[in-house]
């Protein structure tokens, strides 16, 4: 493995995700590549030397020098609010990676894969969905995304359009869209049932949102017989932004 | 304690800084109770003053990361061992 540097990053485009979310595309010379699930550490640095950084999940393959970030403004974050509302094609933050070996998918992998995303957990799993699609793998996908509401959906065109192979469903906590059968409500053991892999089948199974989240279904996967080694989780934070 | 953690993932980069492999796939053996498990499922606790990460199992602190000018604390006295994953060189 290379030592990990700080590179600089210049911004190159964006796409506004949700009315809070935004995506960041960053061309970062000599970029060495990453696996779906890894992350990368962001550091800002004001005129007067103060320095402060965050780390935020890449949401797709590497484009060559191309990587993408989906950040979430955070009210009153430090960061965050700089990254989606401030910084513009052009500007420059730095920022080292992609570093995590942990909460990874490979590409290679044939078993059937389980993610289940809360809010804006969906970031590394939606690399995942990517990066399965770009390598062609035949690896069969079941995504289970939470959401407070519909407005709240990253990535909402993509997800819908067909992908041979993959699976999505939500469940909305908040409000759910008209007609919806499934009460607003936190994610249940019948959720999982329903839009998961039968234990048996032994999937590899990504859990990643706020620490109450991905408790809460870690639990659930647990109670339905997933094996613990195969149940992978990723935390954000309540703190932080 | 309360739930305002992140996990081991949170240490990738920390780590990266001063290890030449990811130690966050590593399996710790924690040495209040014994569990053993990735460093990534570690509940993490931070960022100021440094990072503390405990033991999901007993809570003990496993491990403790402070960042200052010019140097890293490591704290290990929590961990028993690290299991680390690494590549084997091609056969020359």
């Amino acid at each position: 493995m290379r030592r990990l540097v700080w590179r600089a990053a210049r911004l190159v485009e964006t796409r506004d995700e949700t009315g809070t979310a935004r995506t960041l595309v960053f061309h970062v010379p000599g970029w060495p590549g990453h696996l779906p699930g890894q992350h990368v550490d962001v550091r800002l640095t004001a005129d007067d030397g103060y320095s402060t950084q965050r780390s935020y999940s890449l949401a797709a393959p590497a484009d060559g020098d191309r990587i993408e970030l989906t950040v979430e403004r955070v009210p009153d974050g430090e960061v965050s609010p700089y990254l989606t509302e401030v910084l513009r094609p052009g500007d420059e933050v730095e920022l080292r990676g992609p570093v995590g070996g942990w909460f990874v998918w490979r590409p290679g992998g044939t078993a059937p894969v389980l993610l289940v995303a809360g809010g804006s957990g969906i970031v590394p799993l939606m690399a995942m969905v990517r990066a399965r699609r770009r390598e062609g793998s035949t690896a069969p996908f079941r995504l289970l995304y939470a959401v407070r509401d519909p407005a709240r959906r990253y990535y909402e065109a993509e997800l819908g359009r067909p992908d041979p192979g993959l699976g999505v469903s939500y469940l909305y906590t908040r409000t759910s869209p008209d007609g919806w059968a499934r009460p607003p409500g936190r994610i249940t053991l019948d959720d999982l049932a329903a839009g998961g892999w039968p234990a048996k089948l032994e999937p590899d199974c990504y859990v990643c949102g706020p620490t109450g989240f991905v408790e809460a279904a870690a639990d659930l996967l647990l109670a339905l017989g997933h094996e613990p080694g195969r149940v992978r989780t990723e935390r954000f934070g309540p703190t932080g932004g | 304690m309360n739930d305002d953690y992140l996990d081991g993932n949170a240490l990738a980069g920390p780590l990266r800084e001063i290890f030449a492999v990811d130690v966050t796939a590593a399996v710790g053996h924690c040495a209040g109770c014994g569990l053993t498990g990735p460093v990534a499922s570690l509940r993490v606790y931070g960022p100021a003053p440094g990072l503390v990460a405990r033991c999901p199992g007993c809570e003990d602190v496993v491990l403790r990361l402070v960042r200052g000018p010019g140097e890293v604390w490591l704290d290990l006295r929590g961990t028993v061992s690290l299991r680390i994953p690494v590549a084997e060189a091609p056969p020359a």
